[in-house]
């Protein structure tokens, strides 16, 4: 079937801590996480849900947007999504959106999503590894009035105004039809996110918001000023675009803190140590009792 | 931290940071004022530094997650030939458009065909990175190198219509010399261009064999062009886009680089294009494709060896034999050490020669594109070019056989499984054993080298080097190579004296000790630059300069007395 129509669409991404390569020095006393320690990392299946946005654009033409809320250094992740394909990029930060719960933040996507505009398709990763809630794309999608598709997996069809969907369960598929504009919510089996492209990425890596001026003159002198940088910035098209609370028509007591009723009621932290163990004879009888165990256990089977 | 084969390697770090290459890119890059016109041309040296590193950490990432973890797949499946057609193995299929998403094919060509004007010193840092991750994957990448030589070579036209499509990584590239009867002696290639009138174009006819890639799209074919001749000045080099005139014959059933096809090739009436002037193309332009590839193989050599060194030392650590990890064994540790000091040497051989290989390239093309070429820069041309031409033969011989030595001993290391097909160190012990046969043997390479050596043209260099403050803490060190350079000389002296039969067969020795010599240099001046180089540098000097003693021993006993019992030995029963 030959491509009908462009579509835009923006991708919500997350720069989390890598919580995959957790090492000892990583974790408190307490149990909880020291986030310093750890790697900050593009949301592994934000970067599905960005492949698969990059694919409908390689397909049927159209801008891919991508929007991150988060401190200053979460910019890069923005640059990461240049590198591999992204149009554009909004940083959404302020400290105003700080400490935000999925609410506030859901709250405050709606709004920059509605002022990105002119979208067809919403693309999110499932859940991110460090809250692994997945309530934000859910929740935005509400507030936005728009149908979402959880677990996408495969971009059936794609036809005017209407999309079909796969979406992947542990035990099984299901194919969904949806009108647009929807969001979805793309899971890491659908794809294999594309490297960067080193030329992107040389030609990108300078992309900045004017928070990250300071850093970035530290590391290269010859620009002399903020003002300098920024006019190079600016006439290369590499400015990110930042929006803070005052670029959006959002009520300040939902953002942040102040707009997150959810509260942390305890918290459980479990250690693994070694209590019991048993010795498995190392032949085919040893082995048939283990399996049979297992089994019965509802363990494998 | 994720696997990245750039980022684990400190040594190729140390190079790429060390490495001056300020004039290179200067030239390279036109004072930088291409960067006007193209957003990823460096601004500064710095820049163009922090370039570098940032594509070499996707190829390293690309390598270590998506070539590497596959290898044994695609060494195993391998490429295919079925109903006349080549197919790359899965596995290569999807590395090769990993490379393409990345935009890494045809990053050495210039920014007006898509290319990032890449220093050769950055490409066979590459190389060498792939090589580490598929030796036989390595191959068919590296061959969009004769892109570069229609860069050189080919008419404004032909480089507009073709280059953009190794950039974009539509195509892929073969050199097509060798034929059945001629392999180390290209002068006597036979395949045949007409030119045909009524078409106004060339034609080629004839049968080439050992075609690494043969399958590609586009092929450099080098070819009978003056019917009467028959030496080197009769051939002439043609741009070939294959069509159904192009059949390939069959593919070859290779110990090794299994991921790459080695195809013969048949030409009939397949229409061809000239590339620069007829009655050059071996003398000029193969040579110059040749030169090229030699310091690629060099590179490749010692990416298998890296792979090696790293699964033998790995195993050593894990394998426990008499109640401790093998390693601590001396004559274990022993092998280990001599790997790692031989590529850490190997190492800086390499990325010298390629230096003075950029230094060459840079200096010609600012010189032929100057209105009013400065004398001082013809004068570092010649240097430049002298000093590379000396130094590309040593490399490719050196660093080959010396990947060849590391696969030995890291098979020796693991034993008896080592031989077995689980276990990587016996693929790298069959990849790296063609790096010092093909794009011109040992044998040949040490032919190219001992005229060089013999005509003192790196002399100039040894003095240079020596000339420098080392330090007093380096001094003993220095003194070493003082006497190895010494020893180096005397041989060179020697030998020169003698009649030509006993120089070649002399001459595999004098090269080594050459090698060795600069290799010693090299990392006296690593020492300088950084502390901790100067363990390796302890290690490889101490160890080469007492066999060096015996070397020049031999060398200076040297007479025809193997030759003349030669005969009387070979045509004996047996």
């Amino acid at each position: 079937m030959s491509p009908t129509r462009p579509y835009n669409s923006i991708v919500l991404v997350k720069q989390v801590p890598d919580t995959h390569n957790i090492h000892g020095d990583v974790m408190k006393e307490d149990g909880t996480i020291n986030r310093a320690a750890l790697p900050a990392i593009f949301n592994p299946e934000d970067l599905n849900a960005l492949e698969m946005a990059l694919q409908v654009k390689e397909r049927y033409g159209g801008a891919v947007t991508v929007l991150t809320m988060g401190p200053p250094m979460a910019a890069e992740v923005l640059r990461d999504a240049l590198y591999r394909g992204a149009d554009r990029v909004v940083l959404l930060s302020d400290r105003r959106f700080a400490g935000a719960d999925t609410l506030a933040t859901s709250y405050t996507l709606k709004y920059a999503i509605e002022k990105i505009g002119a979208y067809d398709l919403v693309f999110c990763g499932r859940q991110a590894i460090d809250g692994d809630t997945a309530q934000v794309p859910p929740q935005t999608a509400e507030k936005l009035g728009i149908p979402q598709i959880t677990y996408a997996e495969t971009i059936v069809n794609l036809d005017g105004n209407e999309i079909v969907v796969e979406r992947a369960f542990p035990l099984g598929k299901e194919m969904v039809k949806c009108a647009l504009p929807c969001l979805l919510t793309v899971v890491g089996s659908a794809n294999r996110p594309r490297p960067p492209s080193v030329r992107k990425m040389i030609e990108n890596k300078l992309a900045a918001t004017p928070l990250e001026y300071k850093t970035l003159l530290s590391q290269w002198q010859e620009f002399e000023t903020e003002e300098k940088l920024d006019a190079y910035l600016a006439a290369h098209n590499l400015k990110i675009t930042l929006w803070t609370a005052d670029d959006l028509a959002v009520d300040a007591n939902r953002l942040g803190l102040n707009g997150s009723p959810t509260q942390v009621y305890k918290v459980n932290y479990v250690v693994l140590e070694t209590t019991e163990s048993k010795q498995v004879p190392a032949n085919a009888e040893g082995i048939n009792a283990l399996m049979q165990e297992l089994v019965k256990e509802y363990i494998v089977g | 931290m994720a696997d990245n084969f750039f980022l684990d390697n400190l040594d190729l770090q140390y190079h790429l940071q060390h490495t001056d290459l300020r004039h290179v890119v200067a030239l390279k890059e036109k004072n930088f004022s291409f960067h006007e016109k193209y957003l990823a041309a460096p601004r500064n040296y710095q820049d163009a530094q922090d370039n570098y590193r940032r594509l070499l950490m996707v190829l390293g990432d690309i390598c270590a997650n998506v070539v590497a973890p596959r290898a044994a797949e695609a060494d195993e499946v391998g490429a295919q030939f079925r109903d006349g057609k080549v197919e790359y193995s899965p596995a290569t299929q999807d590395a090769l458009h990993a490379f393409k998403q990345a935009e890494l094919l045809g990053t050495m060509l210039p920014w007006e065909y898509g290319g990032m004007n890449l220093p050769e010193t950055i490409y066979q840092m590459m190389v060498e990175i792939m090589s580490r991750a598929d030796a036989g994957f390595m191959t068919i990448v590296g061959l969009l190198e004769i892109a570069l030589s229609i860069n050189e070579f080919g008419d404004d036209a032909m480089k507009a219509r073709v280059l953009p499509r190794f950039a974009r990584g539509e195509v892929t590239g073969a050199m097509v010399l060798t034929e059945p009867d001629a392999g180390s002696d290209l002068g006597s290639v036979q395949t045949r261009a007409t030119y045909d009138e009524a078409a106004k174009m060339w034609r080629i006819n004839g049968v080439k064999r050992f075609i690494t890639n043969g399958c590609a799209d586009i092929m450099v074919v080098l070819a009978r062009s003056e019917p009467d001749s028959n030496d080197a000045r009769g051939l002439s080099m043609f741009l070939v886009e294959r069509d159904d005139s192009v059949t390939i014959r069959r593919i070859e059933n290779k110990m090794g680089l299994h991921a790459s096809p080695t195809c013969e090739i048949q030409y009939t009436n397949t229409p061809a294009q000239l590339i620069g002037k007829r009655r050059f193309g071996l003398i000029r332009y193969a040579m110059a494709l040749m030169n090229g590839a030699r310091l690629a193989v060099a590179a490749q050599a010692v990416g298998i060896a890296e792979a090696a060194y790293r699964e033998a030392y790995r195993y050593a650590h894990e394998r426990v034999q008499f109640n401790q990890p093998i390693r601590n064994f001396p004559a274990v540790s022993r092998l280990l050490l001599s790997m790692r000091s031989e590529i850490e040497a190997t190492r800086a051989l390499i990325y010298e020669a390629a230096r003075w290989v950029d230094l060459e390239k840079a200096l010609e093309h600012h010189i032929a594109s100057s209105a009013k070429p400065d004398p001082a820069d013809r004068q570092a041309l010649k240097r430049a070019a002298r000093i590379a031409e000396a130094l590309t033969p040593l490399v490719k011989y050196y660093s080959t056989e010396m990947g060849n030595r590391v696969c030995y001993k890291a098979m020796q290391v693991h034993g008896g499984v080592g031989y077995m097909r689980e276990f990587n160190v016996e693929r790298h012990f069959r990849d790296v054993r063609v790096t010092n046969i093909y794009e011109g043997t040992s044998q040949l390479q040490v032919v190219a080298a001992i005229g060089k050596l013999l005509g003192h043209s790196l002399d100039d260099l040894l003095n240079e080097w020596a000339a420098q403050d080392y330090g007093p803490e380096l001094a003993p060190l220095k003194n070493q190579v003082e006497e190895a350079t010494a020893l180096f000389n005397r041989s060179t002296d020697h030998l020169k004296e003698c009649p030509t039969e006993v120089i070649d067969y002399y001459a595999s020795d004098v090269v080594d000790m050459a090698t060795q010599v600069i290799n010693s240099w090299l990392l006296l001046q690593h020492a300088r630059a950084d502390a901790k180089k100067k363990s390796v540098a302890q290690v490889y000097i101490g160890d080469q300069l007492p066999r060096m003693r015996g070397i020049v021993a031999a060398v200076q006993a040297a007479d025809a007395s193997p030759l003349k019992n030669r005969d009387a030995i070979l045509a004996s029963a047996f």
